[in-house]
């Protein structure tokens, strides 16, 4: 199995109340689930919050997974999102060591993958990549052998791929 | 109308028509036990949390109804996990209402603060931190309808002081009562898709070697008639689990009595041996299937259940069927019915001679006692079971442990809701407090709490709440001096290496343990008293009783399938060895 299919996508809807979180996290912890990537934002009706998660179904068949979470009172509304079926964004930002010459060389690579130059020091600077996780796995190695100082991900969001058929 | 939030929570546990309250004040709750005195409800003051709980979870095993508990915070919440985790296990409707401290002070460390929200979730089917005074007419509406629709569970309302204290402006509110809920995750199937149902007919029609496997979800769906109509209808033989005993009579013609690790031995291989099986409301539990890989290795799968999370956690199914028993069964007779009238049933005929074989050759059976040994444990209670005093309704209850097993062996039970026992979390010292419970629920009914010396000693101060309040239960102590399951263990797989197992017969006393509790206590030690013994415990209606029955610590649960052997390896009682199947 690859990783892209061992790794399934969920988005869940879920009330916007205090400990909704940690109820959909301990679910995940009580039943040995395990996630991949968390990410947790209100939606445009106040009421409802997005959880996109993404869960190792190697660890538990996703079916379980799903019935198990939409068992939760303040679950709304679980998506399943196949890796080929959606749209996939993550974040990344790192802090990169640039002595000498590796700072035009870091600069060149995000031009290449069209990322953004945040803040500039004198040896180092802190750069940000959006895109799909493929991408942004390709970019953090790439970036890697310059020496990293700090990095951080987000979890990845999804939305469905729109229909294209007449 | 204007009132604090202790009034309203009184206020809303009557509105959903409780008429029991079991609980234990404390500082956090202190509040809300000021309107119990002018309210109707019924409180019933438990020595320990622990025992609020388990009588709670009796009262609702017994009358279909919630139970409630009500406990102070830290402590309190602490104490009444187990029951909630008891709860959650077996499926049994309850709410429990915590003391918190005040608002201001969650997240201090303060005075008996602990987060019981965050302790008890996975252990409950929801729980809820209540903010303000104005949301607890909503958050008790929502609790009760949680706790007892889908599959039912327990539910827990966190309740800080300061919403509830009238000398607090917080607690202040205008009281309401929700006519609607509003709980957009929360709508649980109850009637089962039509064309799964009508697979399901075919599937039961044309199987020649079926078992219907009935699980505790009949008796929670209220199903047990039905379920004999379609056994009935069908000819097909049943099996009740250790949460189904009494869904479905053992007096019965198809009754196969209890499959699993200590299940008659036909229970256990007709399932085995099964071409389908019908499963119930029923979970597969691993003490159900042994060792999973083996079970019933022939089998088709029907699997009916409310709760879509059981449907292939453990074993896939063939057909399945997501609904409320009652409701699903009922459609299910109806489809046969009309299935049978075009295509004739398949040819069981060599199916049924082989589990009358069964039946014949391998009933439950144990060694009586020579003359000067001690009591078997079987033959109490087959004497408590068949003694004309005890009424044929009676209400079990049982710990767990050697004398569970036995009590579900050996009593026959012939009604739904006569059986209340600790089947998934198998909690220790359940049954004294149970039974207090139950028979606070069903007061005219008698309530034998079958218990082990271990059990009793865990939680036997309910029985000065029972004394106190005079709710006359029963308890036989099967009193082998033993930790007897773990014993059973010990001698079997560990080389009769007995570690940490012997409690000593009357260390404590019993009866005079009975006595100091306000019980009528007594002692038997020989098959001849045993007798006189119950009649007189069954004659007495003004207190609890408590008899310590001496038995045999050699005595051992047969049929067993040893743990990790699959169903096929079941050890038969030593006079039925060498048999062959």
């Amino acid at each position: 199995m690859s990783t892209q299919d061992r790794h399934h996508t969920l988005t869940v809807l879920v009330e916007n109340r205090a400990g909704v979180l940690a109820r959909v996290a301990s679910l995940f912890a009580r039943r040995g689930y395990n996630i991949e990537s968390l990410a947790v934002a209100p939606t445009d009706d106040e009421r409802f919050s997005r959880i996109t998660i993404v869960v190792d179904v190697e660890s538990a068949p996703l079916d379980q997974i799903v019935k198990q979470l939409f068992k939760l009172i303040n679950v709304v509304k679980i998506s399943e999102l196949a890796p080929s079926d959606s749209v996939e964004r993550e974040l990344l930002l790192a802090t990169v060591r640039t002595n000498g010459d590796d700072r035009a060389r870091v600069l060149e690579l995000l031009q290449i993958f069209e990322g953004k130059i945040l803040n500039v020091g004198h040896a180092e600077i802190t750069v940000s990549l959006e895109g799909d996780p493929a991408k942004v796995d390709d970019f953090e190695s790439m970036l890697r052998p310059y020496g990293i100082v700090e990095l951080q991900r987000t979890g990845r969001v999804a939305l469905p791929k729109l229909d294209r058929t007449l | 109308m204007q009132m604090n939030g202790g009034q309203a929570l009184i206020k809303s546990l009557e509105m959903e028509g409780v008429e029991v309250i079991f609980g234990l004040p404390g500082g956090a709750i202190l509040p809300v036990y000021d309107p119990i005195i002018d309210s109707p409800i019924r409180h019933i003051l438990a020595r320990h949390e622990q025992g609020a709980g388990h009588m709670a979870e009796g009262y609702a095993h017994v009358t279909g109804r919630p139970g409630v508990a009500m406990v102070t915070s830290g402590p309190g919440a602490t104490n009444i996990v187990t029951p909630l985790a008891d709860a959650f296990m077996d499926s049994i409707p309850m709410v429990v209402i915590t003391g918190q401290v005040g608002s201001s002070s969650i997240g201090t460390d303060a005075f008996q603060e602990v987060d019981t929200v965050g302790i008890t979730r996975s252990v409950t089917k929801h729980n809820e931190l209540v903010t303000n005074a104005q949301d607890i007419p909503r958050v008790i509406r929502e609790a009760f309808h949680i706790a007892t629709t889908g599959r039912p569970g327990p539910v827990l309302v966190d309740i800080p002081k300061d919403i509830v204290d009238p000398t607090n402006p917080r607690s202040a509110m205008e009281w309401y009562w929700p006519e609607t809920l509003d709980l957009p995750g929360y709508q649980p199937v109850t009637t089962g898709d039509p064309q799964k149902i009508r697979e399901a007919a075919a599937l039961i029609n044309e199987s020649r070697r079926p078992v219907i496997y009935a699980g505790g979800g009949i008796l929670k769906a209220r199903a047990a008639e039905v379920l004999r109509e379609l056994a009935e209808l069908t000819g097909i033989h049943v099996v009740t689990t250790l949460m189904a005993r009494g869904a479905f009579p053992d007096s019965h013609e198809l009754a196969l009595g209890m499959p699993g690790m200590h299940g008659t031995y036909t229970a256990i291989t007709a399932m085995q041996e099964a071409d389908l099986l019908i499963a119930l409301g029923s979970r597969f539990d691993d003490r159900v299937t042994g060792k999973l890989d083996g079970f019933a290795p022939d089998a088709k799968i029907i699997h009916v259940d409310i709760d879509p999370a059981e449907i292939g956690k453990v074993r896939r199914p063939d057909v399945a069927v997501v609904g409320d028993c009652r409701l699903v069964i009922t459609e299910l007779v109806r489809e046969l019915r009309s299935l049978l009238d075009a295509t004739p049933a398949a040819d069981r005929s060599e199916w049924r001679s082989r589990v009358s074989g069964w039946l014949e050759r391998f009933p439950l059976t144990y060694e009586p006692s020579e003359p000067g040994e001690l009591l078997k444990p079987q033959y109490v209670l087959e004497q408590i079971r068949d003694a004309p005093s005890t009424p044929p309704d009676t209400i079990v209850i049982s710990g767990v442990g050697q004398h569970q097993m036995w009590a579900s062996q050996y009593w026959r039970f012939e009604h739904p809701y006569t059986w209340v026992n600790s089947g998934g979390l198998g909690t220790m010292g359940f049954s004294v407090p149970a039974a207090v419970g139950a028979k606070v629920g069903m007061p005219d009914r008698t309530v034998w709490a079958i218990d082990g010396d271990g059990c009793f000693q865990m939680t036997a101060q309910e029985l000065v709440t029972a004394a106190a309040e005079r709710i006359p239960v029963k308890v036989a102590i099967l009193n082998n001096a033993y930790l007897g399951m773990v014993r059973q263990w010990q001698e079997m797989f560990y080389e009769e290496r007995y570690s940490e197992v012997y409690l000593s017969p009357d260390l404590p006393d019993y009866k005079m343990w009975a006595e100091a509790m306000g019980c009528v206590g007594m002692r038997v030690e020989s098959p001849e008293e045993v007798p006189a013994a119950i009649e007189k415990a069954n004659s007495i209606n003004d207190r609890p009783v408590v008899i310590d029955f001496r038995t045999d610590s050699r005595e051992k649960v047969f049929p067993m399938v040893p743990s990790g052997a699959t169903n096929t390896e079941v050890v038969v009682d030593p006079s039925q060895q060498g048999f062959a199947r």
